[in-house]
């Protein structure tokens, strides 16, 4: 376990030094002056231009430049937003939570309905079943976001009016912003009307959430359906079957089990899918998560904002992936003594 | 358990979590939140939270009549000048000096930033008006010392000085009479800001936030703004008038009019500005969709100086031979009224028997050929590529106006190419010979209309863009500014407006409408032909 750890903390350090110099050379690359796209001050005076290139080195050569910017932002100073000219990351900390939450509930939705539906499928492999839910899942992922987003709002909000079309809750709710995450903050806030904010609240996430899941979830049939197909095939299955177990025995205590593990592994490589897809999302239903933040700033060509937000969501996406690696080598401990990465 | 008892099983787990959500979805039946509360779905974020210091449309919405009250305010249709933190007021013969009466229970919002010891008085007044009019006043120079209003209406020559009588009098003196005086001190940039508030701001050193966080007399009180995303109301509990029957309003920012059509038809928000798709509201039998003439004028304007429209008989041809309903029917998609006047009809100086200009062909022919112009002429038509509340398209209204005047003979070229600032600078140097143009007014008085538009010392400034002047004309509307007496005054308008229909300086086309959509259970006014809305006397059911 040592060494799987420490193989991760070294791809970790790997990836973070290549993203950081990216987003610095970005700052060269971008149109401007460098100092001002780094730090975001566009109405600095020249004397706070002065203090500024001392702050950041910049008559030092390239190397302590790059030095000084990781210096920054491991200090946590992304800069300040140039458009709003407030500090990127406390930005980014207001916004990134409600993207971890619908992408949260996006993949926890993308999880029960693909993995359950993936196994139906292979227990009737080659059946009627198994060739409709595949060209289904075939079809789902198919369909563009942005075109199903707004299909799903003119069904559900505008001619059915069953669900709310934009934003994480009503504003008739007045919930403070504690840790970022709506429902953990309704739980927190002394607000009479707590349960109704809690209802209104998955009411608002449960449509764009559905929307992100599509895609993933045929994802996950598709992989559900080959890793149970595999494991059918598998020779202690048949000697199960051999010993006389019943179909659901073998199924519920030996398959799923077995099954699952495989598809855990790729839960991690899906999540950067899944946040791609928020962030068309996030803007088409006017989520105020870092998606429809860094658009937002892309559109208003506030280059400060985008190379913080870049690196943010960049590090939280591999963040992720870490934390699923270990969760499936807890699983799996065979992947802990692999030689190569997985 | 058999494949298909299996199948059952594993179905039930996945469809359970979702019956679970979606019954938590069900509307509750104790719905009080929402009855006590009204989402708006505005255009825009306002720009600051003192309409002193602005003049955009967005922020007078969202700040006037919702967190301040002025000494006096409009009412009625007919759009009459009543009390409101001033009790009563008394104006002197000659004009010269205002007393205003003060009430004395009126209480400043109390809020987590500002907790007022004592009632409104004197002191209020004079701060809000001395912060605008004197350039040394501490308060002056905060925000930029711009009072753009108050800059246009000429406040700082008209007001010699404002007097404290005592704690609840106060005295305006003026330079000269002028009986639009009222009007402007009505108008919604005009607000009464709180000096104790100021004072405490001064204390801590942080006298920005007058304009950021307000502490004001209106009906509700600020309690959260995020830009872009919101504007939390309070109601105001110890509001002087009747307190508003809702517990919170909510100005949900939303500039996408789409996004605002989306949020209306699904519920989201009560009331949307600016509306679009007209039709698919009027189709729902919950929403309303409402619309008031504004107090604007979109006209067609000669360069009275420049021939051939230094021959009235031209500008008389040419206003017979402008279909206006063609114009209101493409250009403005039915969406205003014909003028028949500069006034709109809602305005109480407006006179129903001034003659307006019908369409006719053949008279517009006739007096071509009495101008000495039987086979007509060429000339400029100058037209903003910019969209107005006055006027949506100034491009296609002057194509229409194109093929219309070929029909006696002239052919229009459209100048449109400038942007707007060169557009307005070349204009009032006077190098168009016709321009469309149109004026918003800021208050209902009348003379918002001509003294800017049509008088001769608008004409010297270049703001009178046909530089029409007129001594009787200028007569007329000084005499109507001398006098209060609201029946000579409407007199003296009612000529003006003749005269102008006569020598035809500019062809009025247009008033247009502004248009609102809400859910039928918000109840109450809410729009008004000019200025910002008004929540305040808004209840729902």
């Amino acid at each position: 376990m040592l060494t799987f750890t420490l193989r991760r903390l070294n791809l970790f350090i790997f990836t973070i030094f290549l993203l950081t110099l990216l987003s610095f050379s970005l700052s060269f690359l971008f149109p401007g002056e460098q100092l001002i796209n780094i730090s975001g001050q566009i109405n600095a005076t020249p004397e706070q231009l002065i203090i500024l290139a001392e702050q950041y080195q910049s008559h030092n050569n390239i190397f302590q430049q790059y030095f000084t910017y990781v210096n920054h932002l491991f200090s946590g100073d992304l800069g300040i937003s140039m458009a709003s000219q407030l500090s990127i990351s406390s930005e980014i900390i207001s916004v990134l939570p409600a993207t971890i939450e619908l992408t949260l509930v996006a993949l926890f939705i993308a999880m029960v309905l693909g993995i359950p539906i993936g196994f139906i499928a292979a227990i009737n492999h080659r059946k009627a079943t198994d060739n409709i839910i595949l060209s289904i899942s075939m079809i789902g992922y198919s369909i563009p976001v942005f075109w199903l987003g707004l299909l799903a709002i003119l069904i559900f909000s505008i001619q059915l009016g069953w669900l709310p079309s934009a934003g994480q809750i009503s504003l008739l709710f007045e919930i403070e912003q504690v840790t970022g995450i709506q429902f953990i903050d309704i739980l927190l806030s002394e607000s009479p009307y707590k349960w109704q904010a809690f209802r209104d609240a998955s009411a608002h996430i449960f449509l764009p959430a559905c929307v992100i899941a599509l895609a993933p979830a045929t994802i996950f049939v598709r992989l559900a359906r080959t890793a149970m197909m595999d494991v059918l095939d598998s020779q202690y299955i048949r000697a199960a079957k051999a010993k006389g177990l019943s179909f659901s025995q073998l199924i519920y205590h030996h398959a799923i089990r077995n099954a699952m593990v495989h598809v855990i592994r790729d839960v991690g490589l899906q999540f950067a899918n899944l946040v791609t897809i928020a962030m068309v999302t996030e803007v088409i239903f006017s989520w105020p998560g870092i998606g429809r933040w860094l658009i937002e700033s892309i559109f208003q060509r506030d280059h400060t904002a985008i190379l913080g937000g870049l690196l943010a969501l960049s590090s939280f996406i591999f963040i992720v992936h870490i934390i699923t690696d270990f969760i499936y080598a807890a699983l799996n401990p065979l992947a802990r003594d692999s030689r190569h990465g997985t | 358990m058999s494949i298909l008892a299996v199948e059952q099983h594993l179905l039930k787990i996945i469809l359970l979590p979702f019956l679970c959500l979606i019954s938590a979805c069900n509307t509750d039946n104790d719905e009080s939140l929402s009855n006590n509360s009204i989402v708006y779905c505005s255009e825009g974020s306002p720009e600051s939270f003192n309409p002193q210091i602005v003049t955009s449309g967005t922020t007078i919405d969202a700040t006037s009549n919702q967190l301040y009250n002025r000494l006096i305010s409009f009412r009625g249709d007919k759009n009459t000048i009543a009390p409101s933190l001033a009790k009563s007021w008394h104006t002197t013969r000659d004009g010269k000096m205002i007393t205003f009466y003060l009430r004395k229970d009126v209480a400043f919002h109390t809020t987590s930033y500002f907790t007022p010891t004592r009632f409104f008085n004197a002191d209020d007044v004079l701060f809000s008006f001395n912060r605008i009019l004197i350039p040394e006043h501490p308060f002056h120079q905060v925000s930029g010392g711009k009072y753009p209003f108050f800059q246009s209406v000429s406040f700082s020559n008209v007001v010699k000085s404002i007097e404290k009588i005592n704690d609840y009098t106060i005295r305006f003196k003026f330079k000269y009479a002028d009986s639009s005086i009222l009007a402007n001190i009505a108008s919604d940039f005009s607000v009464i800001l709180s000096k104790e508030y100021a004072d405490s701001l001064v204390k801590k050193n942080i006298k920005r936030e007058i304009d950021t966080l307000p502490i004001g007399t209106g009906p509700f009180k600020l309690k959260k703004y995020r830009p872009g995303a919101y504007i939390r109301y309070a109601t105001h509990q110890q509001y002087w008038d009747k307190p508003s029957t809702l517990e919170q309003l909510i100005f949900d920012i939303t500039p996408s009019n789409t996004g605002r059509l989306t949020k209306l038809l699904a519920g989201e928000c009560d009331v949307i500005a600016f509306p679009i798709a007209h039709e698919k509201i009027q189709s729902k039998p919950e929403l309303e969709l409402e619309a008031v003439t504004s107090f604007n004028v979109g006209y067609l304007g000669f360069n009275t100086l420049k021939p051939p429209f230094d021959n009235v008989k031209v500008r008389q041809a040419v206003a017979l031979a402008v279909n206006k309903q063609a114009i209101i029917d493409t250009v403005y998609q039915s969406k205003a009224d014909m003028a028949h006047s500069l006034l709109p009809a809602t305005s109480w100086a407006y006179n129903k028997s001034t003659l307006p200009q019908t369409y006719d062909i053949s008279k517009a022919k006739k007096l071509m050929a009495e101008a000495g112009f039987p086979n007509g002429f060429t000339m400029n038509l100058w037209a903003l590529p910019v969209q107005r509340a006055y006027n949506p398209d100034a491009v296609t209204m002057a194509k229409l106006i194109q093929a219309d005047l070929k029909k006696i003979g002239i052919s229009v070229l459209i100048e449109s190419s400038l942007d707007m600032g060169s557009f307005l600078e070349q204009l009032s140097k006077g190098e168009h010979q016709s321009v469309l143009l149109g004026w918003s007014a800021d208050h209902p008085d009348p003379d918002n209309f001509f003294t800017p538009l049509l008088s001769c010392s608008s004409a010297k400034s270049g703001n009178n863009r046909t530089f029409w002047c007129n001594e009787d004309f200028d007569d007329l509307i000084q005499q109507a500014l001398q006098t209060t007496n609201v029946t000579q005054r409407k007199e003296f308008y009612s000529r003006a407006l003749t005269l102008i229909s006569q020598e035809v300086p500019l062809i009025p086309i247009a008033h247009s409408k502004r248009f609102q959509a809400r859910n039928n259970s918000v109840k109450g006014e809410l729009l008004s032909p000019y200025g910002g809305i008004d929540f305040s006397r808004v209840s729902k059911n």
